[in-house]
């Protein structure tokens, strides 16, 4: 493909409440057997783009840990590869990421070292497929500066965390607002765009001059009347995992069958790092339904609309419904779960009980002794 | 220059024929095992986790699946710029061509591969065996006991030890007697058929017995080496080892996997195995699913009933069937309503619905008694059974079967389907 690839990964959020603090949103996981940013590194990877960079700065640990090896996703390749970048002191910068466009500034030499004619940019806390070949087919088909990659929501999502967007009837941008209080609009922006990589240079440069930080406030709607910013329509799943509602319900959603096999058994697949464990096991006394299991659980309870990520072990005589319990987390016997988000390398005691409100769901993080199973 | 101190080289050239239609279209070190995993995965993991870096894997029979498994080694860390795994199949020479003949033959065949980098030791594995074995601490034992041969044993029952090739010891553990499967055995320590070599001594061995036919490392390469008083050693094994060379040692290794705490325990920390792991979602469980005392593989759609199993990876089970005592491999589909009891069902097949497979009596196979025994029913990969048939005991399939296949709906119980083609 004639892009690079742009992951913004930087970020987290008040609004994923506890979860923060253990990770960045784009390595929290999703579906199982996934991290958030699988979706937009698989999708980079399946639409042929060979380099890519991830722009990460909030506790990047578990992200780092996660891309420590670029060949799950295929990339690592001598023409191309995968970049993680994070914030660095150089003889003229000792800033942080201050905004999503500065992150691009601090590495403009990525863009400046390249010779790809486009540049992709997506966000790390997206749950989708596309092919961006697509998106740059109708980039330069409208002959556009910028594209954004928009979404309609459905009745029942908050379109406020979002910046919403009006189109022209040719497609053409233009209104755009960043996280309304109040909107009727329910089209908003997936935070994939996609720009010629010397117009990326240069918006960059400018907006570094001016001390601007953002790409949204700063590019896209500072610009939206000099440049011409079209809409590209994305009309399969799109779900963005950046609250703790919406992370709990984009889980959720693989419960169900279209949800599931769209993403796991129709071409192209979704990769992730591997993570060498073995078969799910359920022991005598295990009860489990409608739940999604992932390798390197052991289940000696009852398991109920819920999705167990990887090497659970649930003991005797327990009951987890409606609830998502994720990586390495050890529940004791007889505890009762309900509505709830058990945070990872979690120990719950013997006995416990936990139960969130349905819509509202509690996070579980408690340190107990570490159990080795 | 190249050097390593000792490298593996892995006999996986062999059919397994006792497997029966399991190995009719693999070798059988590529059987899938333990809902996961293939049997190689075992000898390979053991490898890396030892430190051995460099591994000759030396296929013939049926290699497609092993060379697509192995691949450049990724999965085991074996992909390295110097050693990791190479695949050796049987090439053509200028002078004479041929097959490997026997386990030593194939080593002999390929002492070019292990001269590339010059090494001490040679450590010859067979990828047949379920088991986890640190092969550094038998060097060092090799080392310490300064032999030139170190054969690695494992203690067995002594009314059982007739069924084995016995190494008899002295108080040392030098070998000063080998009886192969003997009526009366004087030890009850039992070859694993794993052997670390001096190279220098194996090599000179090999080239010696050049033009002895179906060369083999038991028959003719050990007694050579013993007749000309090498120092030979065993080192005893304590833990879980099993060969899974027939129908029923194959299904109770699996099921072993079950227990509770079983023995050979997968889910340690501690000495992890390794394969290729191309179907990576989890399973879904659905509101009509009942599991109890089995492993489930990643990506599975489970709808049915599934008892005391071993399911595959990306493995369907429809509404209302039932599975009991069973293994399935990967990617296969069990329609509803299909009762599967006591099975192998190897991977890709298709059984439509409303099926009964593994009832009746106990009848020997007509085909082959010794391997259809166990009372099991056997599918081989890419099979297709159609609707509503019945399938008796000691039974085998292979190919797509159709209803007239089976006279009044039923393959009883010792009978046996084989497309053409298919052997």
């Amino acid at each position: 493909m004639k892009a690079i690839g742009i992951i913004l990964a930087g970020g987290n959020n008040n609004k994923m409440r506890e979860l923060s603090q253990k990770r960045a949103i784009a390595a929290m996981p999703v579906a199982g057997s996934y991290r958030a940013i699988d979706f937009a590194l698989s999708n980079m990877s399946n639409s042929h783009i060979q380099k890519v960079a991830v722009l990460t700065q909030y506790n990047a640990k578990s992200l780092n840990e996660h891309l420590n090896s670029s060949k799950w996703w295929n990339f690592g390749r001598k023409q191309g590869g995968l970049y993680v970048f994070t914030p660095s002191i150089t003889a003229d910068n000792g800033f942080w990421y201050r905004g999503t466009a500065d992150s691009i500034w601090q590495n403009i030499s990525f863009l400046k070292n390249s010779h790809e004619p486009y540049v992709v940019i997506a966000s790390g806390d997206g749950v989708y497929k596309m092919d961006y070949n697509d998106v740059l087919d109708y980039h330069i088909e409208k002959k556009a500066d910028i594209t954004v990659v928009c979404t309609k929501l459905s009745a029942n999502d908050d379109p406020s965390r979002f910046g919403i967007i009006k189109t022209a009837e040719d497609g053409r941008i233009i209104d755009f607002e960043e996280k309304p209080v109040e909107t009727e609009e329910r089209t908003v922006s997936t935070g994939i765009y996609i720009i010629r990589r010397r117009l990326l240079i240069e918006l960059i440069e400018k907006c570094a001059e001016e001390e601007r930080h953002d790409i949204v406030n700063d590019i896209l709607i500072r610009y939206k009347n000099i440049k011409k910013i079209y809409a590209y329509h994305h009309n399969e799943y799109w779900s963005s995992v950046s609250s703790v509602n919406s992370y709990f319900k984009t889980n959720m959603q693989f419960l169900s069958p279209e949800v599931r096999n769209y993403f796991f058994k129709q071409y192209p697949d979704i990769y992730s790092k591997v993570d060498d464990l073995p078969p799910a096991k359920y022991n005598p006394g295990s009860n489990v339904k409608n739940s999604l299991i992932s390798s390197g659980c052991i289940i000696n309870g009852t398991v109920e609309n819920s999705i167990l990520f990887k090497k659970a072990y649930i003991g005797n005589n327990c009951t987890i419904k409606n609830s998502i319990i994720l990586n390495n987390v050890y529940i004791g016997d007889n505890t009762y779960i309900e509505n709830c988000i058990v945070e990872s390398r979690d120990t719950i005691r013997a006995n416990s009980h936990y139960v969130g409100e349905p819509g509202e769901p509690k996070i579980v993080t408690v340190r107990g002794d570490r159990y080795q199973i | 220059m190249k050097k390593k101190e000792m490298i593996a080289m892995l006999l996986a050239g062999g059919q397994g024929s006792r497997l029966g239609v399991l190995t009719s279209k693999v070798a059988k070190p590529a059987v899938a095992f333990g809902g996961k995993y293939r049997i190689i995965d075992f000898p390979l993991s053991n490898c890396i986790n030892s430190g051995i870096d460099t591994v000759g894997v030396l296929t013939q029979y049926q290699p497609l699946r092993l060379n697509s498994h192995i691949g450049i080694g990724i999965p085991w860390d074996l992909d390295r710029n110097i050693g990791g795994v190479s695949v050796l199949p049987p090439y053509e020479k200028s002078g004479n061509s041929e097959w490997y003949t026997g386990t030593a033959n194939a080593i002999y065949q390929n002492i070019d591969y292990i001269d590339q980098y010059n090494p001490d030791y040679v450590l010859i594995l067979s990828g047949d065996h379920i088991y986890k074995m640190d092969y550094e601490v038998m060097l060092d034992y090799h080392k310490s006991k300064n032999a030139d041969i170190t054969i690695a044993a494992m203690p067995v029952p002594m009314e059982e030890a007739n069924r084995f090739g016995i190494v008899v010891t002295d108080e040392d553990n030098r070998i000063n007697d080998f009886q192969e499967k003997p009526e009366h055995p004087k030890s009850n320590l039992a070859s694993m058929g794993i052997y670390i070599f001096r190279w220098s001594i194996l090599k000179e061995a090999l080239i010696k017995l050049k033009n002895q036919s179906n060369c083999d490392f038991g028959k003719h390469i050990i007694p050579y080496c013993f007749e000309k008083q090498d120092r030979i050693f065993a080192y005893e094994y304590n833990g879980y080892w099993k060969d899974v060379g027939t129908l029923g040692s194959y299904w109770e290794a699996n099921m072993e996997l079950i227990d509770i705490i079983p023995v050979f325990n997968l889910y340690e920390e501690f000495w992890r195995i390794y394969t290729n792991n191309d179907i990576i979602p989890p399973q879904f469980i659905a509101d009509s699913a009942r599991i109890d005392r089995s492993i489930i593989g990643d990506g599975c759609e489970i709808y049915g009933e599934v008892y005391n199993s071993v399911i595959g990876a990306g493995v369907t089970i429809g509404h209302g069937a039932v599975v009991r005592d069973s293994i399935i491999m990967r990617d296969t589909v069990i329609g509803a309503g299909t009762q599967v009891y006591k099975s192998i069902i190897a991977e890709e097949v298709v059984v439509d619905e409303g099926c009964v497979i593994g009832i009746g009596d106990e009848v020997p196979s007509k085909l082959d008694s010794r391997i259809y025994a166990f009372g099991l029913a056997t599918i081989g990969e890419k099979s297709y059974i159609p609707k509503n048939v019945k399938i008796g005991k000691n039974t085998a399939i292979s190919g797509k079967t159709e209803t007239s296949d089976y006279p009044d709906g039923e393959l009883k119980s010792g009978e046996y389907i084989i497309k053409a083609g298919e052997m």
